[in-house]
């Protein structure tokens, strides 16, 4: 899709400003704006199941929850450090619990759809707190970051702050350009088209079913990648990250930023993690003042700030 | 395994089944007449359980807990409705979701405040204190058969109202089509109240009457909440029956998981819930999907 230009000018400049960050901020500032940019991951691969294609999945979390076992494992266990082996194979597992996942869950329409997905990510969070190879509720910690060495010497050290920084930037901006183009091309209008009338855009000829499966691979596995920086970021992974109320919490982050427009799910994305980092702090009853503030997103501003931002762009 | 530890396991598995058939239930009718996906559900469920530790602390009863903890719940679902969830009948599913799942976060929180953070348990009434004697070796609580019989009461009872009263007539009418039951002069309005509040007491009083069993913790209700919705899955959703069919199913595979597959027993019912999926994919008893 093509932003309005108001909006592109303002992807632009972010993503400027979020390139100047390592020059001025500190340890503290990169590591609050890596897990932001984490969370826009995160959160545009929802839209495009929410926003673009009317699927209302709770899944999310679980995909990315298992690319970062997957990360953990592979380094705590067969000691694979580069990138170029771990990320491929965190994306692929990734991917492939979102075919299955998405083959099962997609033979249910609608509000089954939303049940069925949260009982899978139910099931993989279960099974990442209380099957033993996983560390169970406590937790794992990601023994080595990911690191690309040329006969022995360092090349791409993902341990280095500003590395891992930048290297969550150029995801981001990589997702998002792949999201756009992708969301341009005909297989984003034919999402456009189940998203409107499925049963019409089956008509046509479309195999409806294939495409929502195909949309829901891609996303599965960008939240994957979210999933991999985020273990990257912080060497731990968590199994109460992964679990159902983390998607309940993304799909808010997707409404308050307004779905199906891509820039606002990481308005969303970047006002919530401010947020939450400050707010959690200060009160012992921050999730109580989440779940206001999702009440009154869902009565008063169904379109998110993206919604505020348009209007105003018209009037 | 021997016969009667597969007889007491059977037992045990149906005793569980028949008490999340309670929760299911009210999700399932609460979804089916007013078209509301309630993820706060499993609230309910935890804050009745609270309530009847509460209540059973004070009173020393468990008895006097449940019947001043129902009427509380009723109310409690009186206003949950009036307030929030009648704003959602012309909303699609993404609201739904995203408002209950913010009640779900306020709901956990109000616990923690009234109740606070501990774990609590709840003493099993004197009276049904005992064991019965199964064979030589095995032995069920007299407590277990005891939730057992009024969950099948209630079941029987919620039969009886639906299939056989004036009131379960407009019921089945508001499932199938609200709005020419309020053509017809129905007030609609009442009943959706009614029903959704039914609901909150029947996930509530599972939790009463579960508290004895288990314990009583924040967010007991979200893991109560993601199995209701498995049974509702298997037996179609707004399907009484199917819920009372998949709850037994899910109960019964649920406990012979936990003996038989320990290190994975949280996946089985999941394993369930897709091989029916693969086979009937609006479950035992749902009607097509589209309409919704």
């Amino acid at each position: 899709m093509s932003q309005p230009p108001r909006v592109q000018a303002l992807l632009i400049a972010g993503a400027i400003g979020l390139a100047a960050v390592p020059v001025i901020g500190d340890r503290f500032w990169l590591q609050l704006i890596g897990k932001a940019m984490i969370t826009c991951i995160f959160a545009i691969s929802l839209d495009l199941l929410v926003g673009y294609t009317g699927l209302v999945s709770l899944a999310h979390a679980a995909f990315f929850g298992l690319s970062a076992y997957a990360l953990a494992g592979l380094t705590n266990r067969l000691e694979l450090v580069s990138p170029l082996c771990t990320l491929p194979l965190s994306l692929l597992a990734a991917a492939l619990a979102a075919l299955g996942v998405g083959w099962l869950s997609l033979r249910a329409a609608g509000v089954y759809f939303i049940m069925v997905t949260l009982a899978f990510t139910q099931m993989f969070y279960y099974l990442f707190s209380e099957a033993p190879w996983f560390g169970g509720s406590d937790g794992l910690y990601v023994s080595r970051k990911p690191l690309l060495s040329l006969f022995g010497k360092p090349l791409f050290d993902l341990s280095n702050r500003t590395t891992a920084y930048l290297f969550i930037l150029a995801a981001l901006v990589l997702v998002y350009l792949l999201l756009a183009r992708l969301l341009r091309a005909p297989f984003g209008r034919v999402l456009a088209g189940i998203r409107g009338n499925e049963q019409r855009t089956r008509a046509l000829g479309f195999a409806t079913g294939r495409y929502k499966l195909v949309a829901f691979v891609i996303a599965g596995t960008i939240a994957g990648l979210a999933g991999y920086l985020d273990a990257t970021l912080y060497g731990f992974v968590n199994p109460a990250e992964f679990g159902w109320r983390q998607s309940g919490l993304l799909l808010m982050t997707v409404l308050l930023g307004g779905r199906g427009t891509l820039y606002g799910p990481m308005l969303g994305a970047f006002l919530l993690t401010f947020l939450e980092h400050f707010g959690a702090r200060a009160t012992d009853h921050w999730n109580a003042i989440v779940g206001a503030v999702v009440i009154a997103v869902v009565l008063f501003l169904p379109r998110g700030v993206a919604g505020l931002v348009e209007r105003g762009a018209r009037g | 395994m021997t016969l009667s530890l597969v007889a007491l396991q059977l037992l045990n598995g149906v005793e569980q089944g028949l008490l999340l058939f309670l929760v299911a239930s009210g999700l399932t009718l609460v979804f089916g007449v007013l078209g509301v996906l309630n993820f706060a559900h499993g609230s309910f469920y935890m804050l009745g359980a609270y309530l009847a530790f509460w209540l059973a602390e004070r009173t020393g009863s468990l008895l006097f807990a449940v019947l001043l903890g129902v009427p509380v719940m009723l109310l409690f679902g009186f206003l949950v409705e009036r307030f929030a969830v009648s704003r959602l009948y012309q909303r699609d599913h993404l609201s739904q979701v995203l408002l209950t799942y913010g009640l779900v976060l306020l709901f956990n929180d109000l616990s923690r405040v009234l109740f606070g953070n501990d774990v609590h348990s709840v003493a099993t009434p004197a009276l049904l204190s005992g064991t019965l004697q199964l064979g030589e070796l095995q032995s069920w609580p007299i407590y277990r058969l005891f939730t057992s019989v009024a969950c099948l009461l209630i079941a029987a009872a919620l039969r009886q109202v639906i299939l056989h009263t004036r009131f379960g007539m407009r019921l089945r009418a508001g499932a199938s089509n609200a709005e020419m039951l309020e053509v017809l002069g129905v007030d609609v309005r009442k009943l959706f109240a009614f029903v959704f509040s039914a609901g909150v007491a029947l996930a509530a009083l599972a939790g009463m009457l579960a508290a004895p069993l288990t314990t009583v913790y924040p967010g007991m209700g979200e893991g109560v909440l993601v199995i209701s919705f498995v049974v509702v899955v298997i037996g179609g959703i707004g399907s009484v029956k199917g819920a009372f069919l998949g709850a037994l199913l899910v109960g019964v595979a649920d406990t012979f998981g936990k003996v038989l597959l320990p290190s994975v027993a949280s996946a089985v019912v999941y394993g369930v819930m897709a091989a029916v999926l693969v086979w009937r994919p609006r479950g035992l008893f749902g009607t097509p999907a589209e309409a919704r």
